[in-house]
């Protein structure tokens, strides 16, 4: 599992396959220095490199001040102050409505939500406060400086209320973004450009990668456009779309269907709202085939907004029904937890049948 | 008078007698003695809108020798329960409750099981007060069907509901609403039972204790909010997340009373105040300064942002089992022969039901679509990796 995460990671020409060569990362990282890596330092420098360069920027949550629960947060308060990286009291709602505020005057607000599952006492406040403050107030104000960051995703054993993926949520609300980054490389990309980024942004991190993912990260400042989804493995039989660390699980899958001679494409979305559906429906139209696959449970999940936009675009060209795999319709659960998960053979299973359909 | 001036000392950790004190000719070992003898607290109650009650706190023999044997009990299934953790036989996280049990077991000697208690993840020990069995505890921490929660929920929800324990939550200070609700429901029965609702110093600062706070006085609820300040929500010391660090005062209109909560009799005289308090007038906040000495859970140190000095400075001072051992000592109703053989037994008891929990079977792979509604829809999964589904609709 480390040595496939290792090479999925990797953002090098892999010498090809039948199909050609993979595309390259949009990133340019060649002549530059680059540091190996886990996913909490990536972060981590991207903090610092924001606080650095923007003197407004703050950072603040639920005991931050000592690293965080997990460091992504370390040396910055001895680095930067207790003005500016700071721990608040346990409230949830207070910490976000608290960011709006310092957002709207002109402030970049680093807002750590300690695990998504406890987001939802700020739920109100992102949705009915931060999506709809440049709305409502003819763009006089806005609360653009404001992100969001929050581990997110299963973690082995994390159970009701440290494994939730709340992304689909976020996603029914305009007025906001929400971006989930796949790897250390993309999330320190991603993570400066949701921090520059004019609009607020819901910043999910997945947690199992903290330690697990380790990639050569480039050691200067530098973004990945939102918006943008990446084509991370070309295909032509089958598309796969999906974000996150289910990537990881997805590339295992198609690994698996390339040795029964099915080529799959695999595209990390990256940025949920508003997503890249022009590269999507590029794909599909080409292999006329799709299946998506998220963590998050089925009904409802983002993976129904991308089914059903793709069937709107591309109707003519599918030749199966676009495939889910995704978490079971239950509370994400403590001693269940393999059974719940779309693991690699769910998706294999779905790769055949949609291609022999 | 001399003696009770004795137990002013605030460094003092012995609790003294007063006058009325056993006469040397009752007195005997492991005494079950049940005749009522009075102790003073150690620390007298900081009161808040309200009168403070007595520092004598009515008692018996057998009724102090079960608070050392309960509380050691608690305290062998917590550092069990480490040790499963780190031999990963308990997956998830877990929050362990040594150095607080004076506050479950004190608790429980001055209600009934009619009276309601919730609180929060850390419920291993409140479980036990309540009747819970251990091996029920760690089948539930290891995932087995046998547990309290048919083992679905793991360390953070243990349940009993013949016991009115109603559990313990994940998600921080949302048992306090829910704990006023009961309370509601319980003022509607006409019953005189109360509901106990526990949360921490991290808590405190969450909004929906006060919306509940203000429900509950309005409605003269039979609500007792009882804060455990363990002194860090996590990692954050209270002086750092609570401008008033002063729980107890925090309901503002509502009574309060600040108890040592290392004192297991405090705990039980502030508890039975509380309730009278409650049947007739309403909400009264309980603020229990405690201790734990494990992280905030396993997968905390706890030495990050405490010193190593500070908790074994409150382990020699002020540990709950220890001073019941003192007082058990003092007052002759035990040797210490007879308290360490208790511990043995106790030890004994948490190594037996330890191995009889490992015995036990992990829950059906069906149990995973159960109890997601009362008539569940008849998922079933099957196949290789229980990829199929087959859903019978109702």
């Amino acid at each position: 599992m480390a040595s496939l995460l290792g090479r999925f990671c990797r953002k090098l020409v892999v010498p090809g396959s039948a199909h050609g060569s993979r595309m390259v990362s949009t990133t340019s990282c060649d002549s530059e220095a680059v540091k190996s890596l886990n996913l909490y330092s990536a972060i981590n420098q991207a903090l610092h490199i924001a606080l650095e360069t923007d003197p407004r920027s703050y950072v603040f949550g639920e005991d931050v001040g000592f690293g965080g629960v997990f460091r992504c947060t370390t040396g910055l308060a001895e680095r930067f102050g207790k003005n500016r990286v700071f721990n608040t009291p346990l409230c949830e709602q207070g910490i976000v409505g608290f960011g709006i505020g310092l957002a709207a005057m002109g402030n970049r607000a680093v807002v750590e939500i300690q695990f998504a599952d406890y987001i939802y006492p700020a739920f109100d406040q992102i949705v009915n406060e931060a999506a709809k403050f440049r709305y409502r107030s003819g763009n006089q104000f806005n609360c653009g400086g404001l992100t969001i960051r929050a581990p997110y995703g299963a973690v082995g054993h994390g159970g009701h209320y440290h494994s939730q993926s709340p992304e689909a949520f976020f996603c029914h609300v305009p007025g906001i973004k929400v971006v989930i980054p796949r790897s250390p490389r993309e999330a320190k990309g991603l993570l400066l450009s949701s921090i520059r980024d004019p609009n607020p942004v819901v910043f999910f991190e997945p947690k199992w990668l903290y330690r697990q993912a380790v990639e050569e990260v480039p050691e200067h400042d530098y973004m990945i456009p939102l918006s943008q989804a990446e084509v991370i493995r070309e295909g032509s039989d089958i598309t796969l779309v999906g974000w996150g660390a289910q990537l990881t699980v997805m590339e295992q899958a198609c690994l698996d269907a390339e040795k029964e001679g099915i080529s799959c494409e695999l595209i990390d979305l990256k940025t949920l709202l508003p997503w890249d559906k022009e590269t999507v429906e590029a794909s599909v139209k080409k292999t006329g085939r799709l299946l998506i696959s998220h963590e998050a449970p089925i009904t409802g999940g983002f993976g129904a907004e991308i089914s059903a936009t793709i069937l709107e675009r591309c109707f003519l060209k599918l030749e199966a029904p676009v495939s889910r795999v995704c978490g079971l319709d239950t509370p994400f659960p403590l001693v269940f937890e393999p059974f719940y998960m779309p693991t690699k053979n769910k998706i294999l299973n779905a790769i055949k049948s949609t291609v022999n359909y | 008078m001399a003696l009770s001036r004795l137990s002013l000392r605030s460094n003092n950790p012995f609790l003294k007698p007063t006058a009325t004190s056993l006469p040397p000719s009752t007195r005997r070992h492991v005494s079950t003695d049940t005749t009522p003898i009075t102790i003073e607290t150690a620390a007298p109650f900081t009161s808040h809108q309200c009168d403070a009650p007595s520092r004598s706190v009515s008692t018996s023999s057998a009724e102090i020798l079960s608070f050392f044997r309960d509380m050691a009990r608690m305290r062998r299934m917590e550092i069990a329960a480490d040790s499963l953790y780190k031999a990963k036989m308990i997956r998830g996280f877990c929050h362990l409750y040594d150095g607080q049990e004076a506050l479950a077991v004190g608790m429980e000697a001055a209600i009934t099981r009619r009276d309601a208690i919730i609180t929060s993840y850390r419920d291993h020990c409140t479980f036990l007060g309540r009747g819970g069995e251990l091996v029920d505890a760690f089948s539930e921490l290891m995932g087995r069907k046998r547990g309290c929660s048919d083992g679905k929920g793991g360390s953070m929800h243990f349940y009993k509901k013949d016991a009115s324990f109603y559990g313990g939550h994940g998600i921080v200070g949302a048992q306090i609403p829910l704990g006023c609700g009961l309370a509601f429901a319980q003022k509607y029965s006409k019953e005189e039972n109360v509901t106990f609702v526990l949360y921490g110093d991290g808590a405190a600062n969450q909004g929906q204790l006060f919306e509940a706070l203000n429900i509950a006085a309005l409605w003269d609820l039979p609500a007792i909010l009882v804060c455990e300040n363990n002194h860090y929500g996590m990692g954050t010391a209270t002086w750092r997340s609570a401008k008033s660090p002063a729980y107890f005062k925090r309901g503002d209109y509502v009574p309060g009373l600040k108890v040592d909560g290392m004192d297991v009799l405090a705990v039980k005289q502030a508890c039975k105040f509380a309730k009278e308090h409650a049947l007739k007038n309403g909400p009264i906040i309980l603020e229990m300064d405690t201790y734990r000495y494990h992280g905030h859970s396993m997968s905390d140190p706890g030495s990050t942002y405490r010193t190593r000095d500070e908790v074994s400075g409150v382990r020699q001072v002020r540990d709950p089992i220890e001073r019941v051992r003192k007082l058990l000592l003092s007052h002759d109703i035990a040797t210490e022969k007879e308290l360490k053989d208790m511990e043995k037994e106790v030890r004994k008891e948490v190594d037996d039901a330890v191995a009889q929990a490992k015995e036990c079977p992990t829950p059906e792979a069906s149990e995973l679509f159960t109890n997601m509604y009362v008539k569940d829809c008849g998922v079933e999964s099957f196949g290789a990796d229980r990829k199929e589904l087959k859903v019978t609709l109702p």
